[in-house]
Parts: structure tokens; sequence; C-alpha cells
């Protein structure tokens, strides 16, 4: 049992309790301690899985779904670049309806090469029809895994889960761990289409313009049908392991007249610059977003909002400032901050809350926004 | 070894007519039986399997995207192993999906041990798109993105393959289905990457009418243009009617007059494809004879 873990090494633990039947994975940087210590795991014969170490990400994921549907659960983990490379396989992963989980540690996309965390890479595989949760702490990280398994496989679903966790900020920082007896808590694996050579199929085959929007709508019905079943997931979590989470997290919302909302580890950050400005009288909250596909309700009626994006889509926007304001038809305060693992304490955010100008867009660290 | 009676491709599929992919593929499902899955990245042999709901294949077929068809099969047979199930992984393979965008994926399984069977069938362009060229193309063969014919050789797979030392590689024609079936049946029988190139001409693309498939098929054997021959565990040994040709090969003009697309070949392309078979003949010759 473990009692303190880095982010990565939390993701592991959780991975080697789940006990998948394949775990396909090729080393990126911040990525590589989950590998690593995948394949201590594997040697030392704490998990009994086959362990494909691939050639590429691509690869990696291509193997997953010939793993998944082949009847086994399956486990792999990448960051940025190597996310982006796996794109075309995350689409027929999450159309050929299964199940595979993955742990993303976020990190920018180049050039240049930067390492460091930033969700650029996870948003912009948004619309693959994966479910997307964000943690902040290793506790967290670890809780939220074995929670993946179980929601990812839930016959109501049957979709990949990509759980993501900040570069370096969670990934490599060491936080206390408490670890679970998962038992029943992820039910055997099952498969409805998995591979059978009695029953053979066709997997995948053309689909004309008569019947393709009829497999696409499927995808959005079992992301819809997926709330309750996170709710329920998170639900008998608590009840089981004493932990609560929610679709989203928050801090001081209910009185709040100001909300700062953002992902992953900034929303920690976001919970001390709340603390601040309370001192100051200001009467702030923090709500960072936990599942974003699919997209949480937030409750956010009649409250000023400061949306953080470490992320942008260029010539749009902060791309979560932007889900926000299309679903709530809101003005936000939009900050960009946090690009390229740059630096933002909770003194910078209580500041973008003091210094908000709701219906306008804010690049930190950068001095003219022309 | 007597070919099996029963068929798992079934009527009705969406092939050209005298298309030899679908021919060769039907001797290698009679030679796998009914405990495969088959892996078909995009190529003509997602197309020929017809539409849904409907498949003119009666063995599960997974598709896939075009790069990935051996890192799938690699997690499938993984899969299976784990399952304590005995089911054959088979990739089926078009020349684009792996001598030029599968390659990566292709390599990196062989280096894995992977254990499965990888059969490339080559019809020398990208056939479901209509014709273009690819790395599998041979010198001065016209295509819809070389109209003039290519300037470049075809990618040597085989050796490619060769270099990384699988325990069983072989190459077939679907002109020579008894050669094929013997060849998918070995390689079944063996533990760890296979690899079965099939040469499978393809009457729209190689410009020739559609009952000449078989003849053309024989054609390329009996000129040399096409090799048939196995590597056990790197042992060279050359089949019965590529051993004929290396004796007596027939006039490589007969091979290329027969198709359209060599049309703008010139004679300078066709003497030194003359050569280049010379060559390679010998080279293999050797080897059998343990003289290399
Ligand atoms: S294009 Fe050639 S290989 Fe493809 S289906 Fe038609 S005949 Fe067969």
């Amino acid at each position: 049992m473990l009692t303190g873990s880095t982010g990565n090494k939390a993701v592991a633990e959780a991975v080697s309790q789940a006990e998948p039947g394949v775990i396909a994975a090729y080393p990126i940087t911040p990525q590589t301690e989950i590998v690593e210590q995948i394949a201590t795991y594997v040697a030392e014969g704490k998990i009994g899985c086959e362990y494909i170490m691939v050639e590429s990400e691509h690869s990696a994921m291509a193997a997953c779904i010939g793993a998944s549907v082949s009847g086994v659960r399956t486990f792999t983990a990448t960051s940025s670049h190597g996310l982006l490379y796996m794109h075309e396989m995350l689409n027929w992963a999450a159309g050929a309806r299964l199940p595979i989980v993955m742990a993303n540690v976020n990190r920018a996309p180049g050039p240049g090469w930067n390492i460091w965390a930033e969700h650029t890479d996870s948003l912009q595989e948004r619309d693959t029809g994966w479910l997307q949760v964000y943690v902040s702490t290793v506790q967290e990280a670890y809780d939220t895994t074995l929670m993946a398994f179980r929601i990812a496989e839930h016959a109501d679903v049957l979709l990949p889960v990509m759980i993501n966790l900040d570069g370096f900020l969670l990934s490599h920082i060491f936080q206390s761990l408490e670890t679970v007896h998962i038992e029943d808590y992820i039910p055997p694996f099952s498969l409805p289409h998995m591979i059978d050579t009695k029953a053979p199929l066709g997997y995948g085959t053309l689909t004309g313009p008569e019947t393709h929007f009829k497999f696409r709508w499927a995808i959005e019905r079992s992301m819809r049908a997926a709330r309750p079943v996170i709710d329920d997931a998170q639900i008998e979590f608590k009840k089981r392991f004493g932990r609560e989470y929610g679709k989203v997290d928050e801090y001081l919302c209910d009185d709040a007249d100001v909300i700062v909302i953002s992902l992953g580890t900034l929303g920690k950050e976001a919970e001390v610059a709340v603390d601040l400005l309370r001192s100051e009288g200001i009467k702030a909250g923090s709500l960072r977003v936990r599942w974003l596909r699919p997209f949480p309700s937030l409750n956010i009626s009649g409250k000023e909002l400061v949306v953080i994006d470490r992320d942008y889509s260029f010539g749009f926007g902060g791309i979560l400032a932007n889900e926000i304001k299309a679903k709530y038809k809101t003005d936000v305060f939009s900050v960009i901050a946090g690009i390229g693992g740059q630096e933002v304490t909770f003194g910078d955010i209580a500041s973008f809350v003091r210094d908000r100008r709701l219906g306008t867009e804010y690049w930190f660290g950068v001095k003219a926004n022309v | 070894m007597e070919i099996p009676k029963e068929e798992y491709i079934l009527r009705c599929t969406s092939a050209c007519a005298g298309c030899s992919a679908s021919l060769a593929l039907r001797y290698v499902l009679k030679a796998c039986g009914p405990d495969i899955a088959l892996v078909v990245p995009a190529c003509c042999t997602s197309v020929i399997q017809g539409i849904y709901p409907n498949t003119a294949f009666n063995v599960p077929v997974y598709n896939i995207a075009f790069a990935s068809a051996a890192a799938c099969a690699s997690g499938m047979i993984a899969g299976f192993r784990k399952q304590k199930k005995n089911t054959k992984v088979v990739v089926f393979a078009g020349d684009g999906g792996t001598v030029d965008i599968g390659i990566q994926a292709m390599s990196g399984a062989f280096e894995r041990g992977t254990d499965f069977l990888y059969i490339c069938y080559d019809n020398e362009a990208y056939g479901n798109t209509g014709m273009q060229r690819s790395g599998a193309t041979p010198l001065g063969a016209a295509t819809t993105t070389t109209p003039a014919g290519k300037n470049e050789w075809k990618k040597d797979l085989d050796r490619i393959v060769e270099a990384h030392n699988p325990p069983y590689l072989a190459t077939a024609c679907s002109a020579y289905p008894k050669d094929l079936f013997n060849k998918v049946k070995k390689a079944l029988s063996i533990k760890g990457p296979k690899f079965i190139h099939i040469l499978a001409p393809c009457p729209p693309g190689w410009r020739y009418p559609t009952e000449k498939s078989v003849e053309i098929g024989k054609l390329a054997v009996k000129s040399g243009v096409w090799v048939l021959y196995e590597r056990e565990y790197g042992k060279l040994t050359i089949n019965g009617p590529s051993k004929a040709a290396i004796i007596k090969p027939s006039p490589l003009s007969d091979y290329i007059k027969m198709q359209g697309r060599f049309k703008t070949a010139e004679a300078e392309q066709i003497s030194k494809m003359e050569q280049r078979i010379l060559a390679n003949q010998n080279r293999l010759a050797l080897e059998e004879k343990g003289i290399c």
C-alpha cells in the first residue's frame, strides 16, 4: 500500500489494480514514469498483463484497439505529441466503441520543444468521442483512474476514457496517497461485440450515407448516457472508499460573486487565490471542471466568470472560455495563462480576478493585447 | 495437401471482375480455417467485403486505419493469448498499406516477434483509390499519378522483411493457388512473425482483359519478374516454377506487352528490368546453392 506517490506512479498503481489484459505504450516525457513503473510491475509479476512496447503512439492505440476487441481490458498512456500522433486512432477507438483507458500527461505541442504543462494537446482531441477528465492531485489521479475503467466499460457507455494530468505540475509532484482495495468496484470486463470466431462479424466495414450518421448518433447517445454512469461511479466510490468527487469541483462557489473556472492543477492554485481574495473582502469562488466530455452542467448563473485557459484555439480564443460562453450564453473574462508551463501563482490568479474585464481576453505575460 | 471445400468468401463480393487479390484471399482463408481473425487496413479488401450491414467474408474481419494493421494485430494476438485462446491473427494488407504507410507498424511487429501472419497482396499500386503509384509500382508502369510511367524501381519489400529475420518468409502468386495454400498452412504452423508476399495481378490497374489474370500471374513467374521462394529460419528454397524460370526464363516482353500499363515504358527501362531480373535470379540461385 502506497502512502505517497507522484502523479504518474499513482496512475500506474491504479492501473495495476484494475489488471488490464493488455497494455501497449510508447514512452514520451513527462509520461515515461507511468510506462516504466508498469514495466517494473510486469517484471515483478504484480500485473499479469501482456505488455507491448510498440514503436509509436499510433501503434500503441492501434494495439489497444486490437486487444480491446479481442475481449480484454486495455490501457495506454501518452502525452502531447504522442497524443496528437494518435489522433487518427483516437477517432477509431471511439467509433469502434472500445472502452480503452488512457492517461494523458498534458504537455505543450511544439515547436519549439517544450515539455511543460499545457492543455492544448488533449483539447485538440475534444471531438474524437473520448470521455475526458482532468485531475488536480495525486490522490485524484489514482482515484479517477480506477473510476475510468468502471465508466468506460459500463454497458451504457462503451467509449474510451482519457484521464488528463498536468505535466510535471502533477505527473512529477510527490503527494500523499491512500490506496484502496478495489474488490469488485470495477466489474469483470465484458464487451458485447468482442471477436467470436464462432459468430464471425465484419467490424468497421463500409458505411454509406444512409447508415453512417446512425453510428455517430450512437456515440452521442452513449456520451449522454455516460453522465449518470459517471455520477454512479463517483457516488459508489464515496460509499466504498470515502472520497467524494463531482463532475466539477466547487470551492466556495455558493455565495461567490466571481468564480474562477479552470482545468487541472490551476484549480487547486485558484482555491488559494480565493482564500486570499476573500481575506480582502472579494467574494470569490473556484470551479474546477473535472469532466470535460461529456460537458457538465455548471452552476454559474448570476456570477461573474474568470476563465483561465492553459490552451488556445488560434483565431478564436481560450477553448474552455469559449465552451462556457457557447453553452451558457454569458460573458467571461478570458485569461490565457500557463502556456508551455508558464508559472501561474495564486497571487497571479488573484490579480486576474481583481483586474477582470468581462467580455475581454487577456494573455498573461504579454505586454500589449493587439 | 487437400484444399478444403469450405468457402469463407461468400458470393457477392464487390471485387472487380477478374480480381486476383480476392482469388488469393479465397485460398488464404481455406488454409486458415475458421479459427482466425483477419485484420485488414484500408485497401481493396476493405471494399471487396461489401457494405454494412452485409459482409461477404465468413470469418471475423477487423478493418483498421491504413497505417496500423500490424499494430492492431499485435494487440489482438496478445489479447487472445491472455484469454488462452488459440485463434490466429492474419493481416491481409495491400502493397500501399505495407511498403508505404504501414511499413513502420509492420517493422515494429516483426521486431517484437509478434506471433502472427502478415500477408501483403501486391497489385503494385493504390487499387481502391483508382490506381495511383505506390512504392511497389514497378519501373516503367503507368498509373494515374505516373501517367508517363514510373521512373523508380519497385521497393524491395522482401529484403526489408528478411532483414528482420522472421522464422518464415515466402513469396507467392495468385496464379499458383495450391502453392499459396501450402505456404499459408506452413506459416501458421510456425510460432512468431510470418510473412507472405503475394503478387496479385489486377485487370483495371494493369490494363489487361479480365480473363487474363491467371495467365499474367504465370508469366510474371515464368519471366522471372516474380520469384517464388520460401525462407524458413533464413534457409532459402526456390520453388519449382521459379527454378524452371531461372534455367529457362520466358521473354519479359511476353509479360510486358499484355499490359496496358507498360505502354509508355521505354526500351531502356525494359532492358534495365531484364538486367535486374537476371541479377535477382542469380543472387537467389547462388544463395540457395550456398555459394553466397
Ligand atoms: S482494383 Fe484490382 S485488386 Fe482492387 S478489387 Fe479491382 S481487380 Fe482487385
